[in-house]
């Protein structure tokens, strides 16, 4: 009793724990299924069809595609964005710095089916055709914010001293940026774009508002599908990101680890 | 100081730095002797940081000019200043090792093989097996010695230390005083040396300049500033002192003659820096807690004659190995510290009635409108 | 070697340069939220006020009825959504406590892992992650017939959760879904506010004759505040304006205030309904969370 007493806490963890990767569980299981019908939603047999012929659904493979090429550009076109305006707010003190600080937080407290139609609006007022390039315009409008916050933190929280020391040591004010400063906020930049490659791929709200006919992305195939019955190719890209992603993470910490070890 | 005035390794002429309404640094004349190690000494918030970034260039004065040497280097950015600094925090690139972070100065300035040097002075500084670790896998003895090697790899002609060794424990800096003076010796590039610390002032610096809300109160050899302060701030901030308020009854050739109560005291006329030294007036009288002796008032008899008198009482005496610090209430002021050195003498007890005495040629005299108190307690932190 | 003051040719000012740089390093930002999501909501507010039709085109005519209309015919989308999203944000705070406790706190080496097992979900598509709940909740399922026989539905069904043996298209699986969805918005800010906690101050607390629970109550709790702030909100706004959930796990009888707009903008496309409906839901957020903020006391989250 007193055990369980001691430990409830992290009883509740793990529980909830469970509760968040549960789904990733039945995902990965019914990668393996053989589903009786069109529908994907109930234990068939088992079968590794999916695993090894993922691009059996053309569409699906199409729409990673898009995906994947609209993520890589709104993070790019994000990323220089949102460094340029965060080095701005982190290290400066300006007339209407709180203004700009007010509006680059501001979509980040919006509920995105607002921005999604908003922005939606915008271009069916301009005339302007819905396709890759609104739903590029508006992700990288969401996606801006995102760098901003996590750039801003790494830069205020970098000494100043040691731009400083570049400075004392003969490094001229372009050499300075170059040699200190960037490898300094690299991190940052790297949390930034991270975060809005992942936003952009996974993002359907807004671009279900902005999309034209022929642009469907990997989220808006699900969806449809979701409507037709679903291929179980989907359970398997689904999964491959998620191993995809936590070897990655647990990669990169493995390398920042045995770093900190060496000498 | 010296006979012959020597080259000028850094010359101040009137500078001064305000920020907004705020007066940091107050225009001050200052002249580094080449090769000398200077200390800039004062509490936080003197302005002695500042007058250090003015040096480097990473303040720009709002008046005056910096020379180095015989060349104004006032418009010139720090980058282009062949000045270096080592910084409180030490400031070292925390994405290069350690040999990286040395070799940065160099690199800069266009040296395409700079492993010789860098080599060179990881050895002097005795780091050379640390050359391919990252800053934060070093203590902080030895990011410390980085910064300095950093720094003196490029041999500049001023070296800028920001109060170094300030993150350092007591034992490892009294080690690192000693090495800096050393590395001082064998490179013989001029140091200034910003500090709050009065004993690490005193035992590094050749030349000291006591600073003080902006201004430098005094500058001159470390046991010149000691031994005849012209300041309360200087007389408490470097070591501890007795300072007595006390009358001008009149003057005896060389001396003036003043009255504590019923107590006399002699003054050299040489050691006074008071606005006014008329009879009537006020002067505060100094003494340091070393110079006094103290006699048990029973043996006052034996007290050879000539010397300053001052009767009381011990209050409390602490015990500190090589000495007895006592705490003495006397009519004339209502503590007096002395330091007895604990060889042969007994010691006395609080409650002992006692004469205390010194070579009136000890005492110092400062201008009577001065705050007895300055450069103590909060102040000297 | 003297240290007087003496008159000193003036240093001119440095060049004015400077000043003008972080404008322009925020130029290209501020312009492109200006014109992409700045100038959209003021067309909104315009559309917002237009009528008209796709065929014969819209024109600014005052008509507020869009704004009745979006109340009147879709009130209920309102109060479902920010039911729906209150129930969610209450159930991803208690269950997102213990974790973030427990990793804060009691993970020990495990740290590390167990904040990659929190974010990795987030790789996998949440469209896919969602229907997932699908098959979980699946009338014959493991889950709802243990439910079941617990008598565990009966109970949610008394209180309107659900209908009869379903969990599948009730209240109850959309709040699940929403919950399920937000969950990590409420952990790592809670996480990242524990952390900063000093131990020593919870040995303190112990040392004083707190017990635990009290402990709890006095300093976790307190110092926390600012997590739970930051993740009420990251979890109730974007839950309140969610669609899918209700979509893919609700039937028509649980579509909140998302899927009006949605439904008006993308099928019906009566845009100056949808764009009045946006902005009551914006309003009404910006309402509820400056109260909200009012109340909790900590404004410097924002």
């Amino acid at each position: 009793m007193g055990w369980i007493r001691r430990n409830l806490v992290v009883l509740a963890g793990l529980l909830a724990l469970g509760y968040l990767l549960l789904p990733n569980l039945v995902v990965l299981a019914y990668s393996f299924n053989d589903p009786a019908g069109r529908y994907n939603y109930e234990w068939n047999e088992f079968s590794t069809d999916a695993w090894r012929d993922p691009c059996g659904i053309a569409d699906m493979c199409t729409s990673v595609g898009l995906s994947l090429r609209i993520a890589v550009m709104a993070t790019i076109a994000a990323t220089v964005l949102g460094t340029l305006a965060a080095f701005a707010l982190a290290r400066h003190r300006f007339r209407g710095r709180g203004a700009a600080n007010g509006l680059i937080f501001l979509p980040m407290a919006m509920p995105e089916v607002v921005m999604a139609a908003s922005v939606g609006t915008l271009f069916l007022n301009m005339r302007i055709e819905f396709g890759v390039t609104t739903i590029l315009i508006a992700h990288i409008m969401f996606c801006l914010s995102f760098v901003v916050v996590a750039v801003k933190a790494r830069v205020a929280s970098m000494d100043p001293r040691l731009e400083e020391a570049a400075r004392d040591l003969y490094a001229g004010p372009l050499q300075t940026f170059w040699r200190v400063t960037l490898p300094l906020a690299a991190p940052g930049i790297a949390a930034g774009a991270m975060l809005s490659f992942a936003l952009s791929l996974d993002d359907f709200v807004i671009t279900q508002f902005n999309s034209g006919p022929s642009t469907v992305t990997f989220p808006m195939f699900v969806w449809g599908a979701s409507q037709r019955g679903i291929p179980v190719q989907v359970n398997v890209i689904g999964s491959a990101m998620f191993f995809l992603a936590v070897a990655l993470v647990l990669g990169g910490q493995l390398i920042g680890g045995r770093r900190k070890a060496r000498a | 100081m010296a006979e012959s005035t020597p080259p000028a390794g850094v010359t101040l002429r009137g500078v001064g730095k305000t920020f907004g309404d705020v007066t940091a640094v107050h225009p001050l004349d200052l002249t580094v002797p080449q090769g000398s190690f200077f200390a800039l000494l004062g509490a936080s918030g003197c302005g002695k940081t500042t007058t250090l970034r003015m040096i480097a260039g990473l303040e720009r004065p709002t008046t005056g000019r910096v020379l180095l040497g015989e060349r104004d280097v006032t418009a010139l950015p720090p980058h282009k200043r062949p000045v270096n600094t080592v910084f409180q925090s030490y400031a070292l690139f925390p994405h290069l090792d350690v040999s990286e972070n040395v070799a940065f100065g160099l690199r800069r300035r266009g040296l395409k093989s700079v492993t010789k040097q860098v080599t060179e002075v990881l050895e002097l500084v005795e780091l050379g097996h640390l050359a391919r670790r990252r800053p934060s896998q070093l203590s902080g003895g030895q990011q410390q010695r980085v910064a300095l090697a950093r720094a003196i790899v490029n041999r500049p002609e001023v070296l800028l230390l920001d109060e170094p060794l300030g993150a350092l424990d007591l034992k490892l800096r009294r080690q690192m005083q000693l090495e800096l003076k050393r590395i001082q010796t064998e490179v013989g590039i001029t140091f200034v040396h910003v500090t709050h610390d009065q004993e690490e002032a005193m035992t590094m610096a050749d030349t000291i300049a006591v600073m003080n809300a902006g201004r430098v109160e005094q500058l001159g050899a470390p046991a010149e500033l000691y031994e005849n302060p012209r300041s309360a701030f200087v007389a408490n901030f470097l070591g501890q002192s007795n300072l007595i308020e006390a009358g001008i009854s009149g003057t005896d050739g060389d001396d003036i003659l003043l009255s504590v109560g019923d107590a006399k005291l002699t003054l050299p006329k040489s050691r006074t820096h008071a606005a006014s030294t008329a009879t009537g007036g006020t002067v505060l009288a100094g003494i340091r807690p070393e110079k006094i002796t103290m006699t048990p008032r029973a043996a006052e008899a034996d007290i050879p004659g000539g010397r300053n008198r001052l009767t009381g009482t011990v209050v409390d005496a602490s015990f500190t190995g090589v000495s007895t610090q006592y705490v003495v209430k006397s009519p004339a002021c209502p503590e007096l510290a002395v330091f007895a050195q604990n060889a042969e003498r007994e010691r006395l007890a609080p409650g002992a009635d006692v004469v205390l005495h010194w070579d009136p040629a000890h005492t110092f005299g400062l201008d009577g409108r001065e705050d007895i108190d300055a450069g103590t307690g909060e102040d000297a932190v | 070697m003297t240290a007087v003051a003496a008159p000193a040719p003036d240093v001119p000012p440095p060049a004015r340069r400077r000043g003008l740089t972080p404008y322009w390093l925020l130029l290209p930002a501020v312009l492109w939220l200006a014109v992409f999501f700045v100038a959209p909501l003021f067309y909104q507010a315009s559309t917002s006020v237009q009528s008209g039709s796709i065929e014969k085109g819209f024109e600014v005519t005052w008509s507020w009825s869009n704004y009745t209309d979006a109340l009147g015919e879709h009130g209920w989308h309102f109060v479902r959504s920010f039911a729906y999203a209150a129930t969610a944000t209450a159930l991803c705070l208690a269950i997102a406590y213990p974790l973030a406790y427990l990793i804060a706190f009691r993970a020990g080496r495990w740290r590390n892992l167990l904040l990659v097992a929190v974010i990795a979900p987030f790789f996998t598509s949440f469209l896919i992650r969602t229907l997932a709940w699908k098959t979980i909740l699946s009338d014959s399922g493991p889950l709802v017939s243990a439910l079941n026989s617990l008598h565990f539905l009966d109970v949610t069904g008394a209180l309107g959760l659900t209908t009869g043996d379903r969990v599948l298209a009730t209240p109850l699986a959309v709040v699940c879904g929403l919950t399920y969805n937000f969950l990590p918005f409420m952990i790592l800010p809670l996480y990242t506010s524990l952390e900063r906690i000093n131990p020593a101050l919870l040995e303190a607390a112990r040392d004083l004759y707190a017990t635990p629970a009290t402990t709890f109550r006095k300093v976790t709790f307190p110092l926390s505040l600012p997590g739970v702030v930051a993740g009420t909100l990251l979890t109730f706004i974007p839950a309140s304006g969610d669609y899918i959930n209700a979509q893919l796990l609700g039937s028509p009888g649980e579509q909140m205030v998302g899927n009006a707009i949605q439904k008006q903008f993308l099928n019906v496309q009566d845009y100056p309904t949808a764009a009045a409906m946006s902005f009551v839901l914006m309003a009404a957020i910006l309402i509820i969370v400056t109260v909200y903020l009012r109340k909790a006391g900590t404004e410097e989250v924002v």
